[in-house]
């Protein structure tokens, strides 16, 4: 067993991938497909797809183009964006996702309840969007626009009570700020549920994944990492080499 | 040739991509006649047991899949919850298994003090047994998991594979020519192109 490094694929409307800063001033990556098929070469652990504008624009997701896309991945793939109910769901595992991902869906435990229930709490994971106010850390909703009164600790919690089998803890604050994660959410969060909890939110290097696994995350993800390279965020597609990732896991222990 | 049921449960798209992508046609199919001529079977699964289990009765496929495999001797290969479904029961459920293999599933209870996740997600080495046809002896086999509950074999001749969770867990069967993984090897890279690879062609 060995925790999991996650390349976080962002798709704006236009079906292009987009890496942020604070949840806006989206930068071009690349074509979703050629991107895939970088990370198959490069053997990455597991891949998530995230439309980011669906819950917005009110979209639904399109079976078809998932089900293209999950045709390149042979490595698993996770899709997030417009997933509200198990009408929703069914297509996108029909074509081969292994998972999908609740954004606003995942404040709604009946909703949670009927998708674990329905593919198992494994191919059911939640992101919950965490900001910072006031030295308190909340809840936010609607691309991290909207912020609740609800903290990270209980929003997990309900969740796993729900049903869900993983929490994407993400961190609007640090979104591609690259200069790491924020350690003590991720340690709150993960020692209060026992799914696996996955850091999504300001790493911009490998040690930061480091960094994220010791605060006690089951995988780390990042959009940054694995498209951005150097100070000027010029893109480049990358994954580390299996060498460079036992090494990295061997540093925390846990390879 | 290689046929994946599909009887509504699972992901039989990227099994089919992978075996073409290794070079050997395969077809998914939710008919008897298939079934019966096939030259593999691919029983896939993914969710709740007796979500699957009852979906597969009602598909009307069991008798077809039973003359293949006993009758006909075509070797099966059941994927991810596909493989528990070969048992006799499950935790997860009240329906009934197959009974293909002398197994019952088990929710995963690893020790508090492990600190290990349920469910376990992500990548773990399978150590492979003497006789497992399905791994190449020498060679590393790394595969993708995702599961809360697991298969204990009554037999341990029937195990071909374990993984080190808190315990060894039984991931991969083999019995006659029945066959199952619990990991997705259509999601595990070259690891997995080499298990199909060696399910088509030595599991005769």
């Amino acid at each position: 067993m060995r925790p999991r490094i996650i390349p976080v694929l962002l798709l704006d409307s236009r079906r292009r991938l987009v890496k942020t800063r604070h949840f806006g001033d989206e930068v071009y990556v690349g074509d979703p497909f050629n991107v895939i098929r970088i990370f198959n070469e490069k053997e990455v652990d597991e891949i998530c797809v995230l439309d980011i504008n669906a819950s917005i624009e009110g979209r639904r997701p399109d079976a078809g183009f998932i089900s293209e896309l999950a045709s390149e991945c042979f490595m698993p793939l996770s899709y997030g964006g417009g997933v509200r109910s198990v009408a929703d769901a069914t297509p996108i595992f029909a074509v081969g996702v292994e998972k999908i991902v609740l954004g606003r869906a995942g404040a709604d435990a009946v909703a949670v309840r009927a998708l674990a229930d329905s593919f198992g709490s494994q191919a059911v994971a939640v992101c919950i969007d965490c900001r910072r106010i006031n030295n308190d850390w909340r809840v936010a909703l609607d691309r991290g626009r909207a912020v609740t009164d609800v903290d990270p600790v209980t929003r997990a919690s309900a969740v796993e009570q729900a049903g869900a089998g993983e929490i994407i803890l993400q961190n609007v604050d640090r979104d591609g700020e690259r200069r790491g994660y924020d350690a003590e959410l991720i340690s709150s969060v993960s020692a209060a549920v026992d799914v696996p909890v996955v850091a999504l939110g300001g790493a911009g290097e490998l040690s930061h994944l480091e960094d994220g696994l010791r605060a006690g995350a089951s995988a780390v993800a990042s959009g940054s990492v694995f498209v951005f390279i150097g100070r000027l965020r010029a893109v480049l597609i990358t994954y580390p080499s299996q060498p460079d990732i036992v090494a990295l896991l061997e540093q925390v222990g846990a390879s | 040739m290689i046929t994946i049921v599909n009887y509504g449960v699972g992901n039989p798209g990227a099994l089919v991509n992978m075996f073409e992508f290794i070079g050997y046609d395969a077809r998914i199919t939710d008919q008897a006649e298939p079934i019966l001529d096939a030259s593999h079977l691919i029983l896939p699964g993914v969710g709740a047991f007796d979500a699957a289990m009852q979906r597969l009765k009602n598909s009307r496929l069991i008798p077809s899949l039973e003359k293949a495999i006993f009758d006909r001797k075509i070797p099966l290969l059941g994927v991810c919850l596909g493989m528990q479904l070969l048992g006799r029961r499950s935790e997860e459920g009240v329906t009934e298994g197959l009974g293909w293999i002398a197994a019952d599933t088990v929710r995963m209870r690893p020790d508090p003090a492990s600190r290990l996740k349920v469910p376990f997600m992500g990548w773990a080495y399978v150590q492979r047994t003497p006789a497992a046809r399905l791994f190449d002896a020498g060679v590393e086999s790394r595969f993708y998991f995702t599961h809360s509950y697991q298969m204990r074999c009554e037999d341990q001749a029937d195990v071909a594979g374990t993984y080190k969770f808190d315990e060894p867990v039984d991931c991969a069967v083999q019995h006659n020519n029945i066959y199952g993984v619990q990991f997705h090897p259509e999601k595990s890279h070259r690891y997995g192109m080499r298990l199909l690879r060696n399910f088509v062609e030595k599991s005769r």
